[in-house]
């Protein structure tokens, strides 16, 4: 089978998203196997990302592949002046899979045009990181049964968090309805705006943040603002207490309403939430290991059948 | 016009480039590098013009160009227009379409955008024609032809 990149989340069809989901599911059922047993998985993480490069070598070890890659990229030719496209040629001799953190935008596509073997991007700067979105649809229909129809909440860094455009996007197939809520510092940028209304995807912008606003939400998905995406920290301190999930806000949501976070977060959501039925985010980032177990499959060419069908199922 | 008016000597064979706006004119000389060519070319420049305030003129004797590097010029100047000369006549006339994709011909905007940190080529999607306006096919970032500037 065709080698597979999983480069960007726009550029995969409904279909697509739903048979990864599927794919996703059998891994929860049993996420340790020898499916990719004698494979060698190398994750190149040219800025430090502890929680996905954990994620991603955990999705590897529990499908019986070994890891190979640096977390550091100081410690390697990198800091030698070797350019991307011959590192990845390089590591392309011994893997069967590339993993990759950059903070240079669009280098992900450009290593899957070099690469003889699939990239995956964890993660390109302000750009995209697609496996945490396949984690926040595949969450989003484990909890709701669906991903069609929902009223989604975004809250917080709408402006810069990459983790909010890339869901809005993926979405796209299932008529979702937004609602944006963040200060007008942070809001939505118009370009999404923009691709909401091409789509005809309906949405709602609101700055105020209280249990009112909420209270039709099937999903609250709250972002950290993040420091280092600003460039004036006079404005990061204004803006970074703003937008906090407190338990008292919950008192008239959806019984169906689940609260999402891409972690990690530092104060916006209140650990008075944390005990509250509707909070979700730590089953979430557990999701990440069967979206990334899913990954891998679709790009080495594994089918559902042949998950369904795996005779290397570990206790 | 007849020949008494004419500000540059015609040529017999080749390629008469009209209406470029003056100030880009040297930007087609770049682009097509017309400064490497052995052939006779005139350039003239702050002509004046109806279609565009002050045009340049540039006559190439002996050359035509390829559909490719015309669509280069959509860049720099999307309304000129090329006369391909043979035996001292306008034989065609050629309009600069803009391509649906430009490849290594303009820089992106973005400095944190691979191509402005890799030695690789350039590659922008043309989304919008009528507008000018490009994607980077690797940051995804879009842009105004008019405001991007040509890979040196």
């Amino acid at each position: 089978m065709e080698k597979q990149n999983f480069v960007n989340i726009q550029n995969l069809s409904k279909e697509d998203i739903m048979y990864l989901i599927s794919m996703a599911h059998e891994f929860e059922r049993h996420p340790n196997r020898e499916l990719l047993k004698g494979k060698v998985i190398a994750t190149l993480f040219y800025e430090p990302s502890t929680r996905t490069r954990l994620s991603f070598e955990t999705a590897a070890n529990r499908l019986g592949a070994r890891v190979i890659g640096f977390s550091d990229p100081n410690a390697s030719s990198v800091s030698k002046g070797e350019t991307l496209k011959d590192t990845i040629l390089m590591v392309g001799n011994y893997a069967d899979i590339i993993v990759m953190r950059h903070y240079i935008e669009g280098a992900a596509q450009y290593a899957s045009e070099v690469a003889p073997v699939p990239i995956v991007n964890a993660g390109d700067g302000a750009h995209q990181h697609p496996s945490q979105c396949l984690l926040d649809l595949y969450t989003i229909y484990q909890t709701q049964g669906t991903l069609e129809n929902l009223n989604i909440y975004m809250v917080g860094d709408l402006k810069y968090g990459r983790t909010v455009h890339s869901l809005l996007m993926a979405m796209r197939h299932f008529n979702p309805t937004f609602h944006f809520i963040a200060p007008k510092e942070l809001a939505m940028p118009q370009e999404y705006k923009d691709y909401c209304l091409d789509h005809h995807i309906k949405y709602v912008e609101h700055t105020d943040f209280n249990e009112d606003t909420i209270a039709d939400a099937d999903i609250l998905y709250m972002t950290r603002v993040q420091k280092e995406r600003f460039s004036d920290l006079m404005e990061y301190e204004r803006v970074k207490n703003v937008y906090i999930l407190r338990n008292d806000m919950l008192g008239r949501v959806k019984d169906n309403m689940k609260i999402l976070h891409p972690l990690p977060r530092v104060n916006e959501i209140a650990y008075d939430v944390d005990d509250n039925p509707h909070a979700y985010y730590i089953q979430q980032a557990k999701n990440g290991l069967f979206a990334r177990e899913a990954i891998y499959s679709r790009c080495l060419g594994i089918t559902l059948e042949d998950i369904k069908n795996d005779k290397t199922i570990l206790p | 016009m007849s020949k008494k008016e004419r500000l540059v000597a015609a040529i017999e064979n080749g390629t008469v480039i009209d209406h470029i706006p003056a100030e880009k004119t040297f930007e087609v000389v770049n682009l097509l590098g017309l400064q490497d060519l052995d052939s006779p070319v005139t350039i003239g420049f702050n002509f004046s013009s109806k279609k565009v305030k002050k045009k340049g003129i540039i006559k190439i004797s002996d050359k035509t160009f390829t559909d490719d590097e015309i669509s280069r010029l959509s860049v720099v100047a999307p309304n000129v227009v090329l006369n391909i000369i043979r035996d001292y006549e306008v034989v065609e006339k050629k309009t600069v379409e803009t391509p649906d994709t430009l490849r290594g011909i303009v820089r992106c905007n973005n400095p944190k955008c691979v191509t402005n940190n890799e030695p690789m080529a350039t590659v922008f999607n043309v989304i919008d024609k009528a507008t000018g306006i490009l994607k980077c096919r690797y940051c995804d970032k879009e842009q105004r032809i008019d405001r991007v500037e040509l890979v040196k």
